[in-house]
């Protein structure tokens, strides 16, 4: 018997069409003379890339897309028969692979070769060495980087927005001003930032209503979904904020009829566990992965994924008043570029306020950013709040690194733990 | 026994000691004396110096440190070294090193900053953010600042704030120490067999323990030593060992190398003692000011720097070339983004110069060195048999 077709959200649908007309805009650029530039979401300099009228193109969403897609396997082998080691991360290899076979993207359109390389990098290392290599595949093609600064110290600095800022000042802009043939305009820049900030706020509202009960959202299935638009090139445009008003009216709507979150197979019926995740989800069995969840009843009601690019419940906004200093702000308020403490001090915090039954790690073997560490995360978390924990592996887009049956296990057992503690604490 | 056999000798139990009893021993002279550990790649050691303090190469326990602990920290697919780090820290090995300085070479690195920070190792750890825009007036501006910064964290331990005399003195020690390590890689550039690879090796991580002072004068024996004929200039193929900058090679794995057929004529082993090509300004108003242009000016290529308008392997051929190598040997440690990103560029250009190259991967505490000597063995008959030596 055919499952009856879950009803799509409008939001849905409008994010649907938003990608899909990115993708052709994409396509197009070079007959209309746009200019194309490549970069990466954690920090991304998006207001300022359409403030010159140029596109952005972000390799690891074309890599995480091929994921979904089930085409990332074979790119990972291809890179890999070119010296690429099996050890290292999978979306610099899926995106090398998907380059070497004719870089078509993941809606079948070619993705247009860069004008600039603007390597931002944010809270990963491995981003330097990805554009390195990009550089020499693309030969010719200008590259400028801005260093972002870690928050070693757990602070951001004015002398870190100081050096931050120059970097844009004299490195940044003139590379993009000859690139794109526009003279900086701050004024434009200013309104792209307002609409930024608009956003922003927007998306805060939807990732604190998981503190109802139940939850209306998955904050990490459906939130990678809900961080889409404002992560990849659509901060800063009129239509982020129009989509994500709609997601938000379509949430308070679920908050007042007393609804579950919307899962692939239709409303989820009975929240049993609500949980705070941290690390990446899997791409390659995404639909797999997430029914673990859902079909146990499990919300994940936040996670420092979908933080990734940027943590506004921790209050930070574009300020269009100041916009060279805002951009360097954002810059630097990525989960990643957090320091060890800082970031367990946020997932204690989700822990609490979301009042969640468990944390739950899922590590990754291809992001050493994330991954490096989380174990000692993890007892710390576990000691300090007394919460049970759990631990599950897998990887980005390797299909190889996703084993259903070890996850499945050992979620199963997860969920038993939880289940028994719940049971313990309502005696 | 020979002097430079005795030099061996005494270096050796200093470089392999993860209790760095010698650099303890050096501390407890004095009572504002302090440690300072570093870990790879470059850290400017001078102004821990200046500061009346020693900075000692944390390097990981290799071989000789049996991980239990910090497999419990780090998963099956991140590199070994932070694993065995955590497990020298938790083990008291660390106990008296007064701070820490994790360089901005990986993410691995970087968090394992943060892992110290959550347990309190030390009185401070600092992650040393080194800049990747490299004008003076931008990077330079806030690598001074981050040099600073280190120099605040030292003066709070013992009250002592560098002057500029100190600063000049201590730069003057490390580029005589520089610049012997340079000399000794040039003679054997010419006479190899005079001293082996992992003698070189054990001689150069001893100078991360102690003074520098007390290392020039051990370099300048070396270097009177290896004027005379020793060993026997057999017939072994000219390599250079590229790869293991940060996690190290178990030394019996650099022997391996050599006993398969090689001269190692340039590797980057311990490259941040040599890392500023060149001298540093001594004699100047603004000594840190100087230390950072030596970085942003004359650091050696590597991993860990952005090298977009200077490509890293066109400077490993240049070296090649220079080292009149017939061949490069790459070498990377399990799951080591950084290393293992480069390695397909610089086998490329390798390639396109016609220098020959082999690759293989290994970690801290890698026991079975027979299939890489084999490897490494047929890699050199390869070159010694139908191309001939240089």
């Amino acid at each position: 018997m055919n499952k009856p077709e879950v009803k799509k959200d409008k939001s849905m649908i409008l994010q649907k069409e938003m990608i899909a007309k990115q993708f052709q805009d994409l396509a197009t650029a070079k007959e209309k003379g746009k200019k194309i530039v490549y970069t990466f979401v954690p920090g991304n300099l998006s207001e300022l890339i359409h403030a010159f009228d140029m596109i952005p193109v972000y390799p690891e969403i074309n890599a995480l897309q091929s994921g979904m897609r089930k085409k990332s396997g074979s790119f990972i082998k291809d890179a890999e028969k070119i010296g690429y080691s099996e050890d290292i991360c999978t979306y610099v290899k899926c995106d090398i692979g998907m380059m070497l076979n004719g870089n078509i993207g993941p809606y079948g359109e070619k993705i247009p070769p860069p004008d600039l390389l603007l390597l931002s990098y944010t809270g990963c290392f491995t981003f330097m060495k990805w554009f390195e290599n990009l550089e020499r595949l693309y030969p010719g093609v200008p590259v400028v980087m801005i260093h972002t600064p870690y928050q070693e110290a757990g602070k951001i600095t004015p002398e870190m927005v100081e050096y931050m800022v120059k970097q844009l000042r004299d490195d940044v802009i003139p590379a993009m001003e000859k690139v794109s043939g526009v003279k900086y305009n701050e004024d434009k820049l200013k309104q792209i930032l307002s609409y930024a900030r608009e956003t922003q706020e927007l998306i805060h509202q939807i990732f604190e209503t998981p503190k109802n009960i139940p939850s209306p959202i998955d904050a990490y299935f459906a939130g990678v979904y809900y961080i889409g638009p404002i992560n990849t090139g659509f901060r800063g445009t009129p239509e982020a904020v129009e989509y994500y008003k709609l997601l938000l009216e379509e949430i308070n709507e679920r908050i007042k009829l007393g609804l579950g979150p919307v899962t692939p197979e239709g409303e989820m019926s009975e929240e049993k566990f609500r949980l705070v995740v941290e690390g990446p989800p899997n791409w390659t069995s995404f639909r797999e992965f997430w029914k673990l969840f859902y079909d146990m009843g499990a919300v994940i009601v936040a996670s420092s994924y979908t933080k990734v690019g940027g943590l506004y419940d921790l209050g930070f906004r574009h300020n269009p008043e100041k916009p060279l200093e805002s951009l360097a702000e954002y810059c630097m308020n990525c989960y990643t570029n957090f320091n060890l403490p800082q970031r367990i001090e946020i997932l204690k915090k989700y822990i609490t306020d979301f009042k969640a039954d468990g944390f739950l790690i899922h590590s990754i073997k291809s992001c050493n950013s994330f991954s490096a560490g989380q174990l000692g995360m993890m007892r710390k978390i576990e000691h300090d709040l007394g919460i049970p924990v759990g631990f599950i592996e897998s990887d980005l887009v390797d299909p190889r690194y996703f084993s259903y049956s070890n996850i499945k296990n050992r979620l199963e057992s997860f969920f038993q733990m939880l289940s028994q503690r719940k049971m313990l604490v309502n005696q | 026994m020979e002097k430079l056999n005795q030099i061996i000798q005494t270096c050796a139990a200093i470089a392999y000691d993860i209790n760095y009893t010698y650099s303890k021993n050096w501390k407890s002279k004095s009572k504002d004396r302090v440690l300072v550990g570093h870990f790879p790649i470059y850290f400017p050691r001078e102004i821990v110096w200046a500061c009346n303090g020693l900075a000692i190469g944390i390097l990981g326990g290799n071989d000789y440190k049996e991980v239990v602990k910090g497999d419990a920290y780090y998963q099956s697919y991140i590199c070994h070294i932070p694993r065995s780090i955590i497990d020298l820290a938790l083990d008291g090995h660390f106990n008296g090193i007064d701070g820490f300085v994790f360089s901005s070479i990986c993410d691995v690195m970087r968090n394992l900053s943060g892992v110290f920070q959550i347990h309190n190792i030390g009185k401070f750890s600092k992650y040393l953010d080194y800049p990747q825009n490299f004008k003076k007036e931008i990077g330079g501006e806030f690598l001074k600042r981050e040099l600073e910064d280190i120099i605040q964290k030292i003066t709070a331990i013992n009250g002592i704030r560098p002057d500029i005399k100190s600063l000049n003195n201590a730069i003057k020690l490390y580029n005589y120490n520089r610049s012997l390590l340079f000399e000794i890689y040039d003679i054997r550039q010419k006479y190899p067999w005079r001293l082996e690879a992992h003698e070189l090796y054990t001689i150069i991580r001893a100078g991360l323990y102690m003074p520098v002072d007390e290392h020039n004068k051990i370099l300048e024996n070396v270097i009177e030593e290896i004027q005379k004929d020793r060993n026997q200039p057999v017939d072994k193929v000219r390599v250079i060992v590229w790869g293991a900058f940060c996690e190290q090679l178990p030394i019996n794995l650099i022997k391996s190398i050599e006993l398969a057929g090689c001269f190692v004529v340039d590797d980057d082993f311990l490259l941040g003692s040599r890392w500023i090509l060149g001298k540093i300004e001594d004699n100047t108003d603004d000594p840190l000011g100087a230390i950072v242009e030596a970085y942003l000016q004359k650091s050696i290529f590597s991993t860990s720097v952005y090298d977009v308008n200077n490509p890293k392997e066109k400077r490993l051929v240049e070296l090649a070339k220079k080292r009149n190598a017939d061949g490069v040997i790459f070498v990377a440690p399990s799951f080591c983004d950084p290393a293992l990103l480069d390695i397909p560029l610089c086998q490329k250009e390798c390639e396109k110069n016609n220098i020959r190259f082999v690759f293989f991967q290994y970690s801290e505490n890698t026991g079975q060195f027979k299939p890489i000597k084999e490897q490494i063995g047929a890699f050199a008959d390869s070159i010694k048999l139908w191309e001939g030596v240089s």
